[in-house]
């Protein structure tokens, strides 16, 4: 990998402009930002999963040094600090159960983790010894623990309710078709996939600073956020501040992973706080703390069933999901497994499909995006089960996928899938052939069967997928049709300054993503410039009022194609100026690598850059022209992009031990075209240890009250660069025909792909002792225990 | 993750630590490197009302010599220092090598071997080490100066027989020939042992990490070995008085199967059995 910074436009290699701050400590987080007579919050959080609060005794906090305040949830609510509960904005279905969600548990707490009640302190130390000293009684009630407990359905985690079911979500046309396929299958097989929650673990905790100014009657609240812009909305419509008073900054963030973007308890205690009181309020969350009160990720049983004709070739699948919305609906709660919905058949052609979810409440913390949402749960679900039918037709599991693939593996635009979407362009089979080889599958398989034959402790297992991600949210029509509150267009501003340099305002916000860096390039390249003369603001309401931020893959192939829309409102303006100058017809002015001239007189031109003042100055514009050269986009994309991959996974297992190492990782990606390829790769490797991780190491663990038994980050293992092996990546590119730039989408890719080859490596490790499948996270004890029960017994 | 309040004193001798110690009792808690007592405290697990900080005091305390077959390593040796020592890596490699496995570079670079053993803890990596290695510890004390065999120091989960008012100062450990060999099993790297064997030869000793509420010794391994057992034959009988723990890196059952997969490792690795 070589590391250039030629400062050049798309395609190239510049380090990123936002490294600087970050590696020298120079960004300022929210708990950097500090304000006088700031006032922290510390949360009294809910040992029981589900109880009636009885009492709370706050007399012995309320009296301890520094503690100004301490209240209760029914105080709070008295208090009309809300004048709604916390926000859903996917009502998955019109008769979709939603349990009032308030910031603090007036009555029953549902969850362990929920707040109960608020001490207010002029220090953390002091709100953290007071909350120590609230006395709360619960009167227990019975705890909806799992899943399994949830499907039950005879004990319920809202007691109200009368069932833990939620809503039931389906795409199943012809579910008698798809039942006559799995009758005249010569193969079939039935799978049932555990996802087990995961713990988003950001390298930056959430935290909060809300500070008022009661001159005004406004509020500025600075939150780690990934959605300032939607953050801003919700605020105001959950505490009745009217929005127009409410300024919303995210600061530097660290790492958000889906779990930045919630409306949260504490986002809305600070602001109403704050605003109530005249003061600043603050809070940071703690690591254990942030297990059970920021959302979780993943949680679902999948029900799989494949059925394909003698040669391996799918005549139908059929999908049942049982997702676990914990205890209450959140943001984006109910629609995270729809996201993947779409995606259950993968890149591969079906004539039958069915999918049906349901969704189900538990006492547990309510869960909701998580790097890659609903897609690499889909993803896992068929390219594991695809390897099981392989192992059923006796093919290989590259065999089983080149039969399938969609358009036979042949490239392909606007494919209608049988969920009736359109993918935007596709062409699998070179990722496939790609990461076969870079991977030297055949070499490997060589050294795997002498090491089978030699019966040594440690055997090797390769593993592949290939995925398909939804990517680019959204267009607005088709969320409506989903039922999500608000649109998927993405806004931009680009500004030829005075001086000639660009400011360029983003409504994505970056959490580490690399926009700054990203955007400057787009705009370099549009206008000739140097990407050093481009600034990008971002993250601020005040300075970017209109976006819809960042998750969902959707920055680069929905903002980033709105700034370079903006950029091209800029140059046509200027080209009217130059024409004007150059007192030529604009359709005769060439605009390239920033010189406006008139066709056929090149001694004539102007750079783009020297009529920032032109337009700034206005002294002899054409007629009608306003000065100033700011142009801005709302960029609604026609469709989602569907970014795909091959990885190949390359595992050694100790078999006496049972522990799994992965050893090779070899990922082929394509997201279209590329801006910066050292950002993608960037993007590719952290997703695909997030994915090895869920496959490996990463599991939140609740017992049968529903507490969770590994808050902290000695048990929740996160792995480290350690565990990893190199990654080797390499790209096909396939443009997109969603957008101008024809880009795709990285985010998550990496994610969506890693889980599935790991597990599947670790299974082909394992079959010779007629292992077909292996939960997740692989641990050494399960694989050893998986061992011992194919040998038939203990050790 | 809040630690409760609490006093700090920094000394500048043993005998200012002692006094402190003397002085506050039980609700004082020396601290050495921090990295197993700030942790403690900030799950408010411990809430000691004085801490005396130790970890600055140099001389003899900090430092490895050895002299007529016996190392002397200073309690506030840092892991680190064990690991990198030349002198160490020739007198005494395995204690070096286990010091190279502790947690991460800035664990060895602030943890003790002192606080390591002070702090008893059955799945920590030195403890079995210098049990399996026939180390003696020397404690300082109101009383003055006593001796400790490493294989009596060890009581209780987090506990050994140093009093309240006691600090290691130095810990002595015979010049090592012969075989060696030290497994650790974990998950990540950094983490502490699953299960762990330490096995040393010319002290006959075979320890292991994680089996118990101690750090304990594979007495019935050893008296395999000592009567010619085979490794095979003897790393069977590791689990054998060992009560280990359950856990969600692995119930007991689990965890006495690794220490008999990693005591026949270790045992042919040493190239004992
Ligand atoms: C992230 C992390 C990973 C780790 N991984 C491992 C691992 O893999 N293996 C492993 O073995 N350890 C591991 N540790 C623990 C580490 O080795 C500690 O440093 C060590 O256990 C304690 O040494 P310390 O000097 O930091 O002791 P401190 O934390 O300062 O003290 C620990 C205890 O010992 C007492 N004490 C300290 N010094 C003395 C003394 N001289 N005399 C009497 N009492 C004393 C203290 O009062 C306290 O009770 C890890 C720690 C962390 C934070």
């Amino acid at each position: 990998m070589t590391i250039t910074d030629d400062t050049a436009g798309i395609g190239s290699r510049m380090l990123r402009k936002e490294d600087g701050a970050l590696v020298t400590g120079e960004a300022k987080f929210v708990d950097d930002i500090h304000s006088p007579g700031e006032l922290w919050m510390g949360m009294v959080r809910s040992t029981a999963a589900h109880a009636r609060i009885v009492s709370i005794d706050v007399s012995a906090a309320q009296d301890m040094p520094g503690v100004e305040a301490v209240h209760t949830g029914a105080e709070l609510a008295a208090m009309e600090l809300w004048v709604a509960p916390l926000p859903c904005a996917w009502p998955v279905t019109d008769d979709m159960a939603n349990p009032p969600h308030w910031p603090v548990a007036p009555e029953t707490v549902h969850h362990v983790g929920e707040i109960v009640a608020v001490v207010l302190a002029d220090s953390r130390y002091a709100a953290a010894d007071a909350v120590e000293h609230v006395i709360v009684e619960y009167e227990s009630l019975a705890a909806v623990a799992s899943i399994d407990q949830a499907v039950a359905d005879t004990e319920h985690a809202h007691t109200d309710l009368g069932t833990n079911k939620a809503y039931t979500w389906a795409i199943d046309e012809d579910p008698e078709g798809t039942q006559a396929a799995f009758d005249a299958a010569a193969h079939s097989v039935v799978c049932r996939f555990e996802q087990q929650r995961l713990i988003p673990a950001a390298m930056e905790p959430r935290g909060v600073l809300a500070l008022p100014s009661p001159m005004g009657g406004d509020v500025t609240l600075y939150s780690a956020s990934q959605v300032p812009h939607i953050l801003k909305v919700m605020a105001a419509a959950t505490t009745g501040i009217p929005e127009q008073k409410i300024r919303v900054v995210a600061p530097a963030v660290g790492g958000g992973f889906g779990a930045k973007l919630n409306i949260n308890p504490d986002e809305i205690l600070a602001i109403s706080l704050a605003n109530r009181l005249g003061r600043p309020v603050r809070w940071t969350e703690s690591r254990t703390e942030a297990a059970g009160s920021t959302h979780q990720g993943r949680g679902q049983t999948q029900h799989i069933e494949l059925a394909s004709d003698s040669d391996g070739r799918l005549t139908a699948i059929r999908v049942k999901l049982d997702a676990d919305m914990g205890a209450y609906m959140m943001l984006i709660t109910p629609g995270v497994p729809l996201l993947g919905s779409f995606l259950y058949h993968g890149v591969y052609e079906t004539p039958k499909f069915s999918f049906t979810c349901e969704g189900w409440f538990t006492n547990r913390t309510p869960t909701d995006a998580y790097r890659g949402a609903g897609r690499p749960e889909a993803s896992y679900a068929i390219e594991r089960a695809m390897d099981m039918l392989s192992y059923e037709v006796g093919i290989s599991p590259e065999e089983i996928r080149r039969r399938n693939y969609i358009n036979g593996g042949e490239p392909f635009e606007m494919w209608e899938n049988p969920a009736g979407i359109f993918f935007d362009s596709g062409h699998y089979l070179p990722t496939l052939d790609r990461a076969l080889d870079m991977a030297d599958v055949a070499g490997l398989r060589a050294e795997q069967q002498r090491r089978r034959d030699a019966g040594e402790v440690k055997q090797l297992g390769i593993g592949m997928c290939t995925y398909v991600e939804i990517c680019g949210l959204a267009p607005s029509r088709a969320l409506g049709g989903l039922k999500y509150a608000a649109g998927g267009w993405e806004h931009a501003t680009v500004r030829l300054l005075p001086t000639g340099k660009v400011e360029v305002v983003s409504g994505s916000t970056p959490h580490g993503q690399g926009h700054e860096t990203s955007w400057s390039q787009i705009i370099a390249t549009k206008m000739g410039i140097s990407p050093h003369d481009v600034t990008v603001l971002h993250s601020d309401t005040a300075i970017s009022p209109l976006g819809l931020d960042t998750y969902g893959s959707r920055s680069l192939a929905v903002g980033g194609v709105a700034i370079s829309m903006a950029a091209e409102k800029v140059i046509e303006k200027a080209r009217l100026i130059a024409a004007h100058q150059f007192e030529a017809a604009p359709e005769d002015v060439e605009f390239e690598a920033g010189s406006f001239s008139v066709a056929g007189t090149p001694s004539k031109s102007v750079h783009i850059q020297e009529l920032g003042f032109v337009a700034f100055a206005a002294h002899d514009l054409p007629d009608g022209l306003e000065p100033n050269l700011q142009e801005q986009v709302s960029f609604d994309p026609p469709n989602f992009a569907f970014p795909f991959g091959t990885h190949v996974a390359v595992v050694e297992i100790d078999e006496d031990t049972g522990g799994v190492d992965l050893i090779g990782y070899f990922a082929v990606d394509d997201c279209g075209n590329q801006v910066n390829p050292l950002i993608v790769e960037g993007q590719v490797h952290g997703g695909v240890v997030q994915g090895a991780a869920q496959a490996l190491y990463e599991v939140a663990v609740y017992d049968d009250q529903a507490n969770i038994a590994n808050p902290s980050l000695m048990d929740y293992l996160v792995p480290s660069a350690a565990e990893m092996p190199s990654i080797t990546t390499d790209f096909t590119c396939t443009p997109s025909t969603t957008n101008p730039l024809g880009v795709k989408g990285v985010g998550e890719a990496g994610t969506i792909g890693s889980a599935a080859a790991v597990i599947n490596a670790v299974v082909d490790a394992l079959r010779p002792h007629g292992i077909t499948d292996i939960d997740m996270p692989a641990t050494p004890m399960r694989v050893r225990r998986a061992i011992e029960a194919a040998r038939g017994g203990a050790s | 993750m809040i630690p409760a309040a609490f006093d700090y004193v920094r000394a500048g001798s043993v005998e200012e630590a002692l006094a402190a110690l003397a002085e506050h009792g039980d609700d004082a808690k020396l601290m050495a490197g921090g990295h197993s007592l700030i942790p403690l405290m900030r799950y408010r697990l411990v809430t000691p009302g004085v801490v005396v900080d130790v970890g600055n005091l140099n001389g003899d305390l900090r430092g490895i010599s050895v002299a007529d077959g016996t190392v002397r390593v200073g309690a506030l040796t840092r892991h680190s220092e064990l690991e990198h020592s030349a002198e160490l890596a020739d007198a005494c490699p395995m204690l070096a090598h286990v010091a190279s496995m502790v947690g991460d570079p800035a664990v060895r670079h602030r943890g003790t071997l002192g606080g390591s053993l002070a702090h008893a803890d059955p799945a920590s990596d030195l403890p079995a080490a210098v049990l399996a290695l026939g180390a003696t510890l020397v404690a300082r004390g109101p009383g003055g100066e006593r001796e400790i065999a490493a294989a009596d120091f060890f009581t209780g989960f987090l506990e050994s027989v140093l009093a309240d008012d006691e600090m290691l100062t130095e810990i002595r450990l015979p010049v090592s020939g012969g075989g060696w060999n030290y497994q650790k099993f974990n998950r990540r790297a950094q983490d502490w042992a699953i299960v762990g064997v330490a096995v040393a030869e010319n002290a006959k000793g075979v320890s292991l990490v994680n089996m118990g509420s101690t750090p304990m010794r594979a007495t019935a391994v050893e008296q395999a070995v000592a009567a010619g057992a085979s490794a095979v034959d003897a790393a069977a009988l590791a689990a054998d008085n060992a009560s280990p723990p359950s856990d969600l890196n692995g119930d007991a059952e689990y965890r006495g199967h690794l220490a008999r997969v990693l005591t026949e490792r270790a045992l042919k690795a040493a190239g004992i059995a």
